[in-house]
């Protein structure tokens, strides 16, 4: 089988960990991933702040390049629920488009649906806190397949995070357009995080973490976020969680 | 040719400004957290109970292809309500918007030389602004609901399309009530049984003294003519039974084609929105029947914008709304803004959609952006209104300033490209490396202030993904990196 990594514009620059991650993990899970160094962006942005024309030249543009490829991965949950979810009525009548956005996983769903994989093999000894990011969720209905695999890591301890279907407050432009609001919800995010007493939150998708990152750092909380492939990543001779996964120190 | 939208209380300030000092109003976010939290558990658990014979689903299913159809053969629909109406005893009256409506009201209660009436709470009602209306006519409307009536007494608005007065919690009510409801006892105490007690007793002299009523209605049968109204206090039944007249503002959504209809709907609304089985009182008239109810019966049916919505075939599906309120409950927004943000008596996610589109989206810009689209509103909706969808369509016609378009247009230009992409990314490394070594950024220059308002922000690290891809790969290292 033929993979493709989308890594996604906003990881390609801010968070290159997750993307070899993810690299590090299918290889060792025994499978070959290729990287199409054409791709760019998927057009979210654009396509729910309402600038459609936009994004649909992107669409277009997406399916061109991941077209060769078996399976498209990608990292981030609400990136490939764009593509799934809202790529075919952006070209409607382009077969293109359409098959290659249904040939579109968010990581757990290739790991679980496609390659059957239980137990990545992973070591990771912390504490650790699993926010379900709301595009994954609802719109991917990734259900507990990134929590299934989280549980099989060995030495992690799981803590249940209280309301964990309650959205952070990003909602792309939201954070900004909307500041109180937005900094409303996080806060409450945050204050259930914070309850858990886990030492790291993950989750599916790098955007919601920089913004519940974000909070905790301002508030110099003491708990960290990652993403959760970095976690499924990890081995034994990895050194810990701060070193090999925050990359030149880049606080989230 | 355009469709005329729609007039009344469904505009305010722009959503931020709004929401702003609510978010900051601490004793408001106690009441809605208490409260929506209350009746968010009420709901989950009663639809959990039909979930689990398999049955909600197919039930949601239902109530979303049956509105489908009906907004499709509305035309059709919508006459032949009129002719059962009408061969019922009804009297139907069309209004444009809500001046129209307002005026068909006042003119058949001054016809009737009454200056008092009593209401049933309507949404439709607080729509077009009828009290308000009725007032400079010279007529006292008296909200029998009671938490309409506490709104009203306070002189405020509702914040909730099920629960009005849900930003006021009961030690509030008690002073209220103490201070503006004539014959109330000084001894009142806040214990609900109380309050509700002082306001039956109030209620019960406008009850049996008012010759005209006015209500809306939760379901017009196409087929039968029959109006359907749900309550749990009995006063809106209070209302439809003793007067002599009644008059009833309808839009013309709420059309049901068939009465075994009602089947769907009466099992979807109630477990939606008080978090009940079956509500305690469904009161249904067809036309005026001799010695039994109201004799003079009047329905007033109102477009007032909703042509216009239903000419959208994405937006329609706001039309399908049954005034659940179930959105409103599980929105994070709503939650922590309370209704009065959306400047509509139409709040909350459905609000974000309806408002806008009856009024058109330009008067109205701000609702389709107060939204983080986390979907729990489409999630929990009987209807399956498909929220998240129509809010983004919406934002696709809001108008724009001219720095975010110009911003938004460069982006596309950059993604469409690349060498564009790569020269983008590179610039974005480069500019934030004299904050490296900081590893965050806590303060940044307007749009972005509105992050670093609460929210540090990473900078991007010296080698990006694609970097690191191209490097391995050279280095002939598998671009693998772990060393197995």
């Amino acid at each position: 089988m033929r993979i493709a990594l989308f890594i996604t514009c906003v990881n390609d620059l801010m968070f290159p960990e997750t993307g070899k991650a993810v690299v590090r993990l299918l290889r060792r899970l025994g499978h070959d991933v290729d990287f199409p160094a054409e791709q760019t962006c998927c057009g979210q942005m654009h396509a729910n702040t309402g600038y459609r024309a936009e994004a649909v030249p992107l669409a277009k543009r997406f399916a061109g390049v991941f077209d060769p490829y078996d399976a498209i991965v990608s990292p981030s949950g609400s990136c490939a629920a764009m593509v799934r979810d809202s790529f075919p009525g952006l070209a409607p009548g382009d077969g293109r488009v359409a098959s290659v956005s249904a040939r579109t996983y968010e990581l757990s769903e290739l790991l679980v649906d496609v390659l059957g994989v239980t137990d990545t093999g992973a070591y990771f000894p912390h504490k650790v806190t699993y926010h379900p990011t709301c595009h994954g969720l609802r719109m991917l209905g990734l259900g507990d397949k990134p929590l299934s695999l989280l549980a099989n890591v060995r030495g992690i301890e799981l803590a249940d995070l209280p309301a964990p279907d309650e959205c952070c407050g990003f909602g792309g432009t939201f954070a900004v357009k909307n500041a109180e609001v937005s900094t409303a919800m996080l806060t409450d995010k945050c204050r259930n995080a914070l309850s858990t007493d886990a030492e790291i939150l993950a989750a599916a998708d790098n955007s919601c973490l920089t913004h519940i990152g974000g909070g905790l750092s301002r508030m110099r909380a003491g708990m960290r976020v990652m993403h959760y492939a970095e976690i499924l990543a990890a081995r034994e001779h990895d050194r810990g969680p701060s070193a090999g996964h925050t990359g030149e120190g880049v606080l989230r | 040719m355009t469709i005329p939208h729609g007039s009344g209380n469904l505009v305010g300030l722009p959503f931020p400004t709004a929401a702003k000092p609510r978010v900051r109003d601490i004793g408001l976010r106690a009441n809605l957290r208490r409260a929506t939290g209350t009746i968010r558990a009420k709901r989950a658990a009663v639809v959990e109970e039909v979930e689990r014979t398999g049955d909600w689903e197919p039930l949601r299913e239902a109530g979303r292809a049956i509105k489908a159809w009906t907004m499709r053969n509305l035309p059709e629909l919508l006459e032949r309500f009129e002719t059962a109406a009408t061969e019922a005893g009804a009297v139907v009256h069309w209004a444009r918007d809500a001046d129209e409506a307002n005026r068909i009201v006042g003119d058949l209660i001054r016809a009737r030389n009454q200056r008092e009436i009593v209401k049933v709470k309507s949404m439709a009602t607080q729509e077009i602004g009828l009290n308000e209306a009725l007032a400079a006519q010279g007529i006292e409307a008296t909200e029998t609901d009671l938490a309409e009536l506490i709104v009203q007494l306070a002189g405020d608005e509702p914040s909730h399309i099920l629960v009005p007065a849900i930003h006021k919690n009961r030690s509030e009510i008690r002073e209220l009530f103490a201070a503006r409801m004539p014959g109330t006892d000084a001894s009142l105490t806040d214990e609900p049984a109380a309050l509700a007690e002082a306001a039956r007793r109030h209620l019960r002299a406008k009850f049996l003294s008012a010759k005209v009523a006015v209500s809306g209605a939760n379901f017009a049968v196409a087929e039968t003519g029959t109006l359907v109204v749900v309550e749990s206090e009995g006063n809106g039944r209070m209302c439809l039974t003793l007067p002599e007249t009644l008059i009833s503002v309808v839009g013309v959504e709420k059309i049901l084609p068939r009465f075994a209809d009602l089947e769907v709907f009466l099992q979807l609304l109630p477990r939606s929105s008080t978090g009940e089985r079956m509500n305690p009182y469904t009161s249904m008239w067809t036309g005026a029947t001799d010695g039994d109810g109201p004799s003079d019966v009047h329905i007033v049916l109102i477009d007032n914008g909703r042509s216009a919505t239903l000419a959208d075939e994405v937006g329609r599906q706001a039309l399908h709304c049954i005034r659940c309120s179930a959105c409103l409950n599980v929105c994070p927004v709503y939650e922590r803004t309370g209704g009065h943000a959306y400047g509509s008596v139409y709040p909350g996610p459905i609000g974000a959609i309806l408002s806008p589109q009856l009024t058109g989206v330009a008067a109205n810009k701000s609702l389709p952006y107060a939204s983080s689209l986390c979907g729990a509103c489409y999630e929990v909706c009987p209807v399956k209104i498909n929220i998240p969808e129509v809010l983004v369509h919406l934002r696709q016609e809001a108008p724009k300033n001219a720095a975010e378009k110009s911003a938004m247009a460069t982006m596309g230009w950059v993604m469409r490209s690349r060498r564009r992409y790569e020269a983008g990314l590179r610039a974005a490394r480069m500019g934030s490396s004299p904050w490296r070594g900081k590893g965050s950024l806590s303060r940044l220059p307007w749009p972005m202030s509105g992050w670093t308002s609460s929210r540090d922000l990473p900078v991007p690290p010296r080698e990006s993904f694609r970097d690191w891809w191209k490097r391995e790969a050279a280095e002939g290292t598998g671009a693998n990196g772990e060393g197995e």
